[in-house]
């Protein structure tokens, strides 16, 4: 996924969409609007970003599952089954980002790139629904989608790469 | 403490509950059923969609709602090919589940009685209700004439209850959204162009090569197409020129933020047309065939050069320079953004004037990149008698006010209160889809006039602090339950949405037409409301325009070919403007007629004294002004606002980021909840700011129930616009009290 | 100055202002396990070197402690899951990579394990409740004569899992406290410790407290080496490293960590055995509960503070 903080007004739209199409009970988020002000007045920057699990593709949290509930499927999403999950809160004390958390339910959740809608051929809800249309989403192994040649024609980041996940929420700067 | 005949009622634990709310097994027990694997895996789920448009703000996005098989709404989506949204709601749009599933609705009629010494409200029936609105009606008609009956709304339940007014023989009839929001720039443009801005306002802004925010705050507002629009203008890489105080949004993605000291505006645009005029950078062709005053305007702004703007603005005159070329460089493809809510200092409509000359001047009315001619399909008007003719209607209350094109809410309000002047008596009221404590300031005023009301009725979908006046409260279910008038707007080219229920109305609440309806039929209007559905209406209507509700259910949105002409002028043709002079009025004959400045001035306006700092209030674009606070969805995402204060300022203070603190303003009105503290670089030194729409004392509101403050109740003091009497609001000064002022007083 | 704050109202219940995730349960179960672990150990060893006749305490009477233990352990960390009756997915698989399943399976074998091994003692430790069936005495039987094969599984199982957990912390690079190597031997040395004072506690005879006094000497002097060596390292590491060692050196819990861990539960137990070793009587108690305390109050900082540390915001 390709965020353009350029662009993104920090609405909380994809935060609102993702709890009506996921059933995100209210309390909890899946995906959150993050706000960084730097400098002095006059002379500030800004920069809104909407976070979410990066789907890392060294996932601490995949390998730290004892029951494997925490899986990683061959196109890099990394999802939660429910009903292997034991809830014993390892995942999301390996999270750098701590987009896992506990469902009321008792299983771990966080967000999963919207897998029963790609299957469908639809874009996850938060990128579908963004109003400045900042957000992107495809194959980083495929050179010449949307994705891979934003992130070779633009300036880019990922959130704290010094942990070694090596997430996959790139953020064109 | 005098006994007032209606005392503002806090409902809080009456008992209301009667009702149960019927939610769906889903929602209650869901969460427990270990077993139930597939809930979270949506696969095996079909919808069904039902087309409506969008009433949480007033964008009207169509969309379509979707419903689950138990009938419980699961999620709302933008209709792909509606030029309001392209398919993508706003948060508040998405989020308009909440206002569906919210607990706190309204959900039986109520009508104010007096329970042992105590004024509160009880249960009724829809009949009981609709009765004695109806006996209220004739009543007010018999004795004073049904002018006295005024109307003050907002939405789509307004349109309905309009055409109840009209019919029953009341034009008193106004709107907050006009004098206390965008009324200052529609009369400005239209004294220069002859036509509204409008709303969703005609600015081409995907195609533009520069947009010049002047108060105002896409990225903070959730104009939905506009921000949309503004996404695509930083991927064309237009220039974005921010002018505000604060550093919004919008501000971080300009490539030029000038920030500006307070109420000053005028006096950098005046420094703009300075630097546009001498520098002879204007579209010199556009200003002589379109435009009339240019030599006046000349000579008027020869001497506001950008170094007498920058003592008054703080802008520096090399800034003011730049930015002016750069616009100028970008002409025709520029926008001077009107705004939307303008009413500030009393003076705005000869600010809406000035951004008016400077698109004048850089030819971009009517230009790709700068206002494209809007157009909108007519609805044929369904089948019914002639109104009546009042004796007097808001154009006679608002006669002090000769440009004012629509009515004026603190006027119509103003004349509830019995004075020896008043020739226009206002003796009761109905209130619909607008909380006007909080849309309307000086609390004193409104109480007052709210006294001597003999008769006030409120329709809502939630207990807004506006219920606790009423005599009679009346549910109306949200828009997702209820069919309503067509929707026509003014866009690039005419198109229509229509509005189906996806649902039944919940608890006992009814939608707007079948209200209007009843009342109708109550006092012997029937003829007016020949229907039994309002689907009738629709079907009826649809099919007069080509179409019918089969399609519309399929389609959702409907557009038309264009009639009145290319969306852009044609170089080689003569365009008439609906002026008097048929031409752009840089210099308006109109003003001087009417003794006000022929071309705008910059007028000092006050500054807060030592210890104060000026009262600045905006939008978050997750939340709708105070219609959302209550919202579940909208409520996690912000419960609450924030006192943004400068750092100088809390350093002085002592205070910190997190802490609670109250506001009190310079007539001395306390805040009566406290805010929490936000220490931010964002906000000038000399101003706090808050997004306006919290602090709702009313218990009944279980999530929004004192959280944040209401800045309208900090606002006292309001400037009017003598032109279109407007109310001028950022001219209040707060101080910060870090105790509570409410300790030792007991309530 | 620089802000960094969620717009989206973002407050997830334990997850918001600071993780929250893992309490008292888990810092129980810590301790509990690396005592298990320490005694299960010594009692191993000291029967695979034949001396278990010399010191009766470490395999007999403190043994009984491990399967008690182990027991409340297990169901510390059962009452900690949030989705417990889907414990049973922990043994439908194993994950090399996860130490937790290490963990999960290690216990599935050594709790049985420990009641065998109290189970064989079982006439000499309980005289007066006699068996009443019979093939539990010839379970008994057979017990006894197969503890050498026991304690030959048990030596590596306890090293296991007194180590486990330490790994288990410090593989979470996202806790910056925890993200280092020594966890791993810091636990287990500190379990040892833990199961050295408990049979230094239970010990009948001198012999048997001197032997462990030493040994408890000896163990503390390395954990403390191996914590000093953390704070240096996290001393030398990036900001969000010298942010967690401000927590324990600067912070919050300077006064638990130093006061109770480091004074208390270390250096003074080690003063006190050492001048119980030169000659003086010393109540041998005192430093023994206090390694004890010391310990439970170590896993409980570990854990909290481990929390609150993090990457971003």
């Amino acid at each position: 996924m390709v965020i353009d903080t350029l662009k993104c007004v920090g609405c909380s739209d994809c935060v609102v969409a993702c709890q009506t199409e996921n059933d995100v009970p209210i309390g909890y988020c899946r995906d959150w609007i993050t706000e960084t002000v730097n400098g002095a007045y006059p002379n500030i920057e800004l920069e809104l970003k909407s976070e979410r699990c990066n789907h890392c593709d060294n996932a601490p949290c995949v390998r730290c599952c004892p029951t494997g509930a925490s899986h990683q499927l061959d196109n890099g999403i990394v999802l939660v089954t429910g009903n292997e999950c034991i809830g014993c809160g390892a995942c999301i004390e390996s999270c750098p980002y701590d987009a896992r958390f506990q469902h009321p339910d008792g299983y771990v959740d966080k967000c999963t790139f919207c897998h029963h809608r790609l299957e469908k051929g639809q874009l996850p809800a938060c990128v579908s629904v963004c109003p400045t249309k900042c957000m992107y989403f495809g194959d980083l192994d495929n050179p010449n989608s949307e994705v891979s040649q934003l992130l070779k024609n633009r300036k880019h980041k990922t959130l704290a790469p010094e942990a070694g996940t090596k997430p996959q929420v790139y953020y064109l700067i | 403490m005098t006994t007032s005949r209606r005392k503002f009622i806090k409902i809080s634990a009456l008992g209301l509950g009667g009702v149960a709310a019927t939610t769906s097994a889903l929602n209650m027990f869901g969460a427990n059923s270990y077993l139930d694997e597939l809930v979270k895996e949506n696969v095996a789920k079909t919808f069904k969609r039902t087309p409506t448009y969008c009433e949480v703000c007033f964008w009207k996005c169509a969309a379509w709602t979707y419903t689950d098989e138990e009938g419980t709404i699961k999620k709302i989506i933008g209709n792909e090919t509606d030029p309001h949204c392209y398919g993508r709601l706003c948060p508040r749009g998405t989020g308009g589940v909440g206002m569906y599933t919210d607990e706190d609705r309204l959900k039986t009629p109520l009508i104010r009685i007096t329970k042992n010494g105590e004024q509160t409200f009880r249960e009724a029936s829809w009949d009981e209700a609709l009765d004695l609105v109806a006996s209220k009606f004739k009543a007010v008609k018999e004795k004073y004439g049904a002018e006295s009956f005024a109307l003050l709304k907002h939405g789509s339940p307004g349109s309905h209850l309009e055409h109840l007014f009209k019919a029953y023989g009341s034009d008193t009839i106004a709107e907050p959204a006009y004098a206390q929001c965008r009324g200052a720039r529609e009369a400005g443009f239209a004294l220069t162009y002859g036509s509204w801005v409008g709303s969703p306002e005609p600015t081409d802004i995907r195609d533009t090569k520069c947009l010049v925010l002047i108060g105002s705050h896409i990225g903070e507002n959730m104009h939905n197409s506009q921000v949309q629009e503004m996404s695509d203008a930083i991927d064309n890489g237009a220039t974005i020129i921010t002018v505000d105080p604060r550093f919004s949004t919008a501000a971080s993605k300009s490539q030029h933020w000038l920030a500006i000291k307070p109420a000053t505006d005028i006096a950098l645009m005046l420094a703009w047309m300075n630097v546009i005029i001498s520098e002879e950078l204007y579209d010199k062709n556009y200003v002589k065939k379109y435009t009339n005053g240019f030599d006046e305007l000349r000579d008027h702004v020869q001497n506001f050069t950008p170094e007498w703007a920058y003592g008054i603005t703080t802008i520096k005159p090399e800034e003011i320079r730049k930015t002016a070329r750069k616009m100028a460089n970008a002409s025709p493809s520029v926008i001077i953004h009107p705004g939307r809510h303008v009413s500030w200092y009393g003076d705005d409509t000869q600010r809406a004037r000035a951004m008016a000359i400077l698109n004048a001047l850089l030819g971009s009315w009517g230009r790709r990149g700068g206002f494209y001619f809007k157009e909108s399909i007519k609805v044929p008007k369904f089948p019914a008698p002639k109104y009546p003719h009042p004796k007097w209607d808001w154009r006679n209350i608002c006669e002090k006010y000769p440009i004012a094109q629509m009515g004026i809410t603190s006027e119509v309000i103003k004349c509830a209160i019995p004075n020896k002047d008043n020739k226009y008596p206002v003796k009761a009221m109905m209130v619909a889809g607008t909380n006007i404590t909080k849309s309307i300031p000086q609390k004193e005023l409104l109480e007052k006039a709210m006294d001597e009301m003999e008769f006030i009725v409120v329709m809502d979908t939630m207990p807004m602090a506006v219920t606790g006046y009423a005599d009679v409260v009346l549910p109306e279910c949200t828009y997702l339950e209820r069919y309503d008038g067509i929707r026509s707007s003014t866009n690039r080219e005419p198109s229509i949405a229509v509005r189906v229920p996806a649902v039944e109305p919940k608890y006992d609440s009814k939608p707007g037409w079948w209200v209007a309806k009843q009342i109708g039929e109550r006092l012997g209007l029937g003829d007016y409301f020949n229907y039994d559905d309002y689907k009738e209406v629709i079907e009826w209507q649809l099919q007069k325009m080509g179409t019918s509700l089969e399609e519309m259910k399929k389609i959702g949105v409907k557009h038309f070919p264009r009639t009145s002409g290319p969306l852009y002028m044609d170089e080689n043709k003569t365009y008439e403007f609906a002026t008097a002079s048929g031409k752009i009025e840089l210099y308006s004959n109109d003003l001087k007629n009417l003794g006000f400045d022929p071309l705008p001035n910059y007028t000092k306006h006050p500054e807060p004294p030592q210890g104060f700092y000026r009262l600045n209030y905006g939008r978050a674009p997750m939340h709708t002004f105070s219609r959302t606070a209550n919202n579940p969805n909208l409520n996690d995402l912000k419960k609450e606002n924030d006192l943004w204060v400068n750092p100088k300022v809390a350093r002085i203070l002592g205070i910190k980021t997190g802490q609670r603190v109250w506001l009190k303003n310079q007539d001395d009105v306390t805040s009566t909840f406290s805010i929490k503290v936000r220490v931010t670089e964002r906000v000038r030194w000399d101003s706090v700011y808050m997004v306006h729409g919290f602090g709702h004392d009313n218990k009944k509101l279980t999530r929004a129930y004192a959280k944040g403050i209401n800045d309208t109740q900090l606002i006292s003091k309001i400037a009017i616009d003598p032109i279109m009497g407007g109310t001028g609001m950022r001219g209040n000064f707060v101080t910060i009290l870090t105790e509570n002022p409410h300790k030792n007083i007991e309530i | 100055m620089q802000e960094e704050l969620f717009t989206s109202g973002r407050n997830i219940p334990n997850i918001d202002p600071s993780l929250e995730i893992w309490h008292w349960p888990i810092s129980v179960y810590l301790f509990l396990g690396g005592l298990a672990a320490g005694l299960l150990f010594f009692a191993g060893l000291i029967t695979f070197l034949g001396k278990d006749k010399e010191y009766p305490a470490a395999v007999k009477f403190a043994a009984i402690v491990s399967p008690i233990a182990l027991t409340l352990g297990l169901l510390a960390l059962f009452y900690d899951l949030t989705h417990k009756l889907y414990f049973w997915r922990l043994y439908t698989t194993i994950r090399i990579e996860s130490p937790m399943s290490w963990g999960a399976w290690v216990l599935l074998i050594i709790t049985p394990i420990s009641f065998l091994w109290v189970m064989s003692y079982y006439s000499e430790l309980f005289p007066n409740w006699k068996l009443k069936f019979d093939f539990l005495n010839n379970l008994e039987k057979f017990l006894q004569k197969n503890r050498r094969n026991m304690a030959i599984i048990l030596i590596p199982l306890s090293i296991i899992l007194g180590i486990y957990t330490g790994i288990l912390l410090s593989a979470f690079n996202a806790r910056p406290l925890w993200n280092n190597a020594i966890l791993g031997p810091l636990f287990l040395v500190s379990g040892l410790s833990t199961g050295a004072a408990t049979i230094i506690l239970l010990a009948k005879n001198a012999k048997e407290k001197h032997l462990f006094g030493k040994i408890d000497l000896v163990l503390i002097v390395i954990e403390l080496g191996l914590i000093v060596h953390m704070l240096m390292g996290m001393y030398a590491g990036s900001e969000v490293q010298l942010e967690a060692m401000q927590l324990l050196v600067g912070g919050e819990f300077t006064l638990m960590f130093f006061g109770f861990v480091i004074i208390l539960g270390l250096i003074v137990p080690a003063i006190l055995e050492l001048t119980e070793l030169i000659g003086y009587k010393i109540p041998v108690a005192i430093p023994a509960l206090l390694v004890l305390i010391g310990g439970l109050v170590f896993r409980f900082v570990m854990v909290e503070a481990g929390q609150i540390t993090r990457y971003l915001y």
